[in-house]
């Protein structure tokens, strides 16, 4: 046995590096870990920017009620693009109103155009615009004059569209996802294997062991986080204004981050169902509240501290900063403190609560 | 000649509800160059055992020492020196034989190319195969060669060949007496009493967390006080069965135990039971079903011991 001892070691032979290794082949032959990793992120950016894309306005969706005079409202309505009209009953015209087909029913008597009656819901700001549209659209036809004439410029810049604020909403989800799933799946698996047992029996260094998962996650991170930007930029012109570099920061602290955090929340997980559960119950606040589809502000001033103190929170935050306002790295301190609080606290808590056996 | 592993007055319990006593004050001492075997059924405590002794378990009390080390003031030094495969790893599956062996060859300072390692195991031509490809046999090898491949002093194998068809048995066999050819200890646990009397130098038995009996497996055997078995059993009759003193009382019959309808009669000289057998038999009416005559085994060691078998007669047959 000894005449084959191995004499040299090179840095390949290093336990992390093999680590390592052995974490990107097991990503890499596992084609379903690829789609959803890859693929996922791009289905969202995809199909939130189709839903969610800057349409010129809207139609606006008239009921006329049938009466002698129904035929001049809707011609007069047709004369305008923003319209599209249609003749119905009285019972109908209500109908439609009330299930949302129809913004405004007009109603106008046999006698005089003058006398229009409007039924809106004034609830729903496309009904109040739609109200407002016919009423100075037919009080013109009527003669009325404007008092002083007006010019409308139309502004719709990249950066302030929604699918600017959405891209880095959706890069954050998904460092918080990957990294989540990404440790913890794996770690809950080998402890069911008895993998972990297997390791603590050897000479090597838990520490390597931990440090590897995390290496690897910001591995697999990168080409992950590339493909979502780079198809935004492609197909909605999501551009990043802030440095590359930084931004390049920010997402492998953020990666490292929910690393620490899903290695904390698996550290003594024993079934792949307990662990799912800790994973949603740590995740599903960060998915509501931290502002990945909407705003942080439209929550009230009372829950802010908390809402501020989870992860993700200064994650998306720091990322529209730099991406959408350019920001640099002096202005993001805060965010990134406590970013990095989070991925060393939660790493060195999970080393020492981490159940091998 | 300087012992390799020594533990003296093991406990281990574990808290639950009530606490359940796993082993209750065991003592080894395994020679350097010695194979040892740890024997017993299922829930004996062998595991239990076989992980204090890893370091993987902390005992509830007891002092163990591995080439003269103790866990808590060496643990690093002795992890380099000891091999071990555990009763049941998942290797993960999407790696190949080699990459997982190399995997573990970088954890130890010393050690051997994880080739040689492969070679040792026979699974050369499995080199590049994941994992999740290797069968039964093949994967139990896998588990020996990560063991092998820090060219360890000692060896820890913990019911290496459950489960496992007799060829690929055969072959982990030849891979623990090559091992041993070179001087060097190993200690592994089976419930299979073939295998310890093939195996192992010494053997201590164990039952419900303490060793029952210690020694060479022809010194066990030998202490039955006859190397032959004779077994029989007697047609259905509602005459009550005859009282165990009346076999006992037969000449050349050393014991005598009745389990389940078998009656097992330890002999010294076989040809002179059975004749006598089948004459007492005719007096009381009696006629047998089967009866068959062997060398002792192990097992009967153990069934002398414990009043119950080790093994049961499926298990036995396969």
């Amino acid at each position: 046995m000894s005449q084959s001892l191995e004499p040299v070691r090179t840095p390949r032979s290093h336990p992390l590096v093999q680590l390592i290794l052995a974490r990107l082949r097991e990503f890499c032959r596992e084609p379903s870990a690829i789609f959803w990793v890859y693929v996922f992120p791009l289905i969202m950016v995809v199909t939130l920017g189709v839903a969610f894309r800057n349409q010129s306005a809207e139609k606006y969706e008239v009921a006329v009620v049938s009466s002698k005079r129904a035929d001049e409202v809707r011609a007069a309505l047709a004369d305008d693009a923003r319209f599209k009209s249609r003749i119905t009953d009285q019972e109908e015209s209500r109908q439609l109103l009330r299930v949302g087909k129809v913004d405004v029913v007009i109603r106008v008597p046999d006698s005089a155009l003058g006398e229009c009656e409007y039924s809106y819901d004034p609830s729903r700001p496309g009904s109040v615009l739609a109200r407002d549209a016919a009423d100075d659209l037919l009080q013109r036809r009527a003669g009325r004059r404007d008092a002083f004439p007006a010019t409308n410029r139309e502004v719709s810049e990249p950066g302030g569209r929604y699918i600017d604020f959405l891209v880095p909403g959706l890069l954050g989800m998904g460092l918080m996802g990957g990294g989540m799933w990404g440790v913890g799946f794996a770690i809950v698996d080998m402890r069911m294997r008895k993998l972990l047992k297997r390791y603590l029996a050897t000479p090597m260094r838990r520490g390597h062991f931990l440090a590897g998962i995390m290496l690897s996650r910001l591995a697999f991170t990168l080409p992950e986080v590339l493909v979502l930007l780079v198809c935004a930029r492609l197909w909605f012109g999501v551009e990043i204004h802030g440095s590359l570099v930084t931004t390049c920061l920010l997402i492998m602290l953020g990666a490292f981050q929910f690393a620490g955090i899903g290695l904390l929340v698996a550290s003594r997980a024993e079934t792949l169902e307990t662990v799912s559960g800790l994973m949603n119950l740590v995740m599903l606040p960060m998915w509501i509240a931290s502002g990945i589809f909407f705003s942080v502000e439209r929550f009230p001033p009372l829950v802010q501290p908390a809402i501020q103190c989870l992860p993700l929170t200064p994650l998306i935050e720091a990322l529209r900063r730099v991406i959408l306002e350019g920001a640099g790295l002096g202005s993001i301190g805060l965010q990134l403190a406590t970013i990095v609080a989070w991925g060393t606290v939660t790493f060195v808590l999970a080393l020492r609560w981490f159940r091998w056996n | 000649m300087s012992l390799a592993i020594c533990c003296h007055q093991l406990f281990k319990t574990y808290a639950s509800k009530p606490p359940v006593e796993a082993v209750r004050g065991i003592d080894l001492e395994v020679g350097q160059g010695e194979c040892f075997g740890v024997l017993g059924p299922n829930g004996a405590g062998k595991t239990t055992t076989i992980e204090i002794l890893e370091g993987l378990l902390a005992p509830t009390s007891g002092d163990v020492q591995l080439l003269g080390m103790r866990w808590q003031d060496h643990p690093d030094a002795i992890r380099q020196k000891i091999g071990i495969s555990l009763q049941e790893t998942q290797f993960s599956d999407k790696l190949t034989v080699l990459e997982t062996l190399t995997l573990f060859r970088s954890f130890y300072k010393h050690g051997i190319d994880p080739r040689a390692a492969i070679a040792q195991v026979s699974l050369e031509e499995k080199a590049d195969t994941w994992v999740k490809r290797l069968s039964g046999g093949q994967r139990q090898r896998l588990a020996v060669a990560t063991a092998l491949v820090g060219d360890p002093e000692l060896l820890f194998l913990d019911e290496p060949t459950t489960g496992l068809d007799p060829q690929s048995r055969r072959q982990l066999w030849d891979v623990v007496r090559d091992f041993r050819r070179q001087g060097r200890t190993v200690l592994l646990t089976t419930h299979y009493m073939e295998e310890a009397e093939r195996l192992c130098d010494k053997i201590a038995i164990v039952d419900h967390g303490k060793v029952i009996a210690m020694g060479t497996p022809r010194g066990l055997i030998a202490g039955l006080g006859g190397d032959h078995v004779v077994e029989f059993t007697l047609e259905a009759t509602a005459a009550a069965p005859p009282p165990l003193d009346l076999w006992r009382g037969l000449p050349s019959v050393t014991s005598c135990l009745c389990e389940e309808g078998w009656y097992r009669l330890s002999v010294v000289q076989p040809h002179i039971v059975i004749p006598a057998v089948l004459d007492q038999l005719e007096r009381l009416g009696l006629r047998l079903a089967s009866l068959s005559t062997r060398h002792a085994s192990l097992d009967d060691v153990f069934v002398r011991l414990t009043g119950h078998a080790l093994e049961s007669r499926e298990e036995r047959e396969v």
